[in-house]
């Protein structure tokens, strides 16, 4: 396709998307205004199915299907950077050398928040279905807490103490049992990802059916996808080099 | 409480010029970093914890890390 060609379909294809996006705009009830029929709806279904918070309804009970996609995707890109960050033939790895100056306020802010964190994440991933959070936003903290054994400690330390192979075996076993949760509703309740688990009282921990199960489900796997990648990125920056600065 | 969105609007503009105008990828780093925090001040006023708590995690935390991490690699290199 030559340049003016490719230039053409863009401007035909970008100028419909534009018309599109401003029509939808131009159709959307005001900010700030009352008129919610989807927030009406979906308040309705959640205290149906026992959730008290209403965004981990939609996530993992009203919409959990594309909860399940955009876990595809994260798993999809977690394979993607790992394939792509493997050492290249003229790279080799070597032993991490010296761990530079670290301030001791920083290694004691560090330690300190480093049980906190992880708690917190784990709490989030926890209370998915009751309290704002849930498994993608626990998960992201628990994964990230643990680095800061990294910014506090050492790469020696982190490396020591990082399971990136129970990681990657959690971030199937969580992709997995998301799936499997949605099978088990196909049989037993006649759609995929149906909620057919008993739904307890409202608000109670033990609450929301699946939900809470697809909540865990979800951060297990988050968790995982973010020590993995992150041990990706680690192990290029600080343990392989190029060819051109060997032979320097 | 449409004041407090006003303020967060303003602060989010304002960080994200500064995220455009911020010349040194490492130091962008930090900018953007702090432009995730200004965001998820945002999406509270906008009472939306659950998206809140995912921009401080992806956005403040995981995304300036890569960066980081990604620039020294760099660096090495050259």
């Amino acid at each position: 396709m030559t340049r003016r060609a490719r230039i053409a379909l863009f401007v035909v294809a970008g100028g419909c998307t534009a018309a599109l996006l401003v029509l939808g705009v131009l159709d959307l009830p005001h900010f700030g205004s009352s008129f919610h029929p989807y927030r009406d709806a979906s308040l309705a279904a959640a205290v149906a199915h026992k959730t008290s918070n209403v965004i981990s309804s939609v996530n993992f009970d009203l919409r959990a299907l594309d909860t399940l996609g955009e876990e595809t995707i994260l798993l999809a890109s977690v394979i993607g950077v790992t394939v792509l960050l493997r050492p290249a033939e003229d790279e080799h790895e070597h032993q991490p050398v010296g761990e530079g100056r670290l301030l001791d306020s920083t290694r004691m802010v560090g330690y300190l928040f480093l049980p906190i964190t992880v708690m917190i994440g784990l709490l989030t991933v926890a209370h998915g279905a009751v309290t704002p959070g849930g498994g993608f936003q626990g998960g992201v903290v628990v994964g990230t807490g643990i680095h800061l054994l990294y910014v506090a400690g050492s790469y020696r330390a982190l490396e020591r103490a990082r399971p990136v192979g129970l990681a990657e075996l959690g971030e199937a076993v969580g992709a997995g049992a998301f799936a499997c949760m949605g099978i088990a509703g196909a049989l037993a309740a006649s759609s995929f990802l149906g909620n057919v688990l008993p739904l307890g009282a409202f608000g109670d921990l033990f609450s929301s059916g699946s939900v809470l199960f697809l909540s865990v489900a979800v951060g297990v796997e988050v968790a995982s996808a973010v020590v993995v990648l992150l041990a990706q990125f680690l192990h290029q920056a600080v343990e392989v080099t190029g060819e051109e600065k060997e032979a320097a | 409480m449409s004041a407090f969105i006003a303020i967060a609007l303003t602060l989010v503009a304002v960080g994200a010029v500064a995220v455009v105008m911020t010349d040194d990828p490492a130091r962008q780093a930090v900018t953007l970093s702090v432009y995730g925090l200004l965001l998820a001040v945002l999406f509270m006023a906008l009472t939306a914890p659950d998206v809140a708590l995912s921009q401080i995690g992806v956005g403040t935390a995981i995304v300036p890390l890569m960066v980081m991490l990604t620039i020294r690699k760099m660096r090495n290199r050259s």
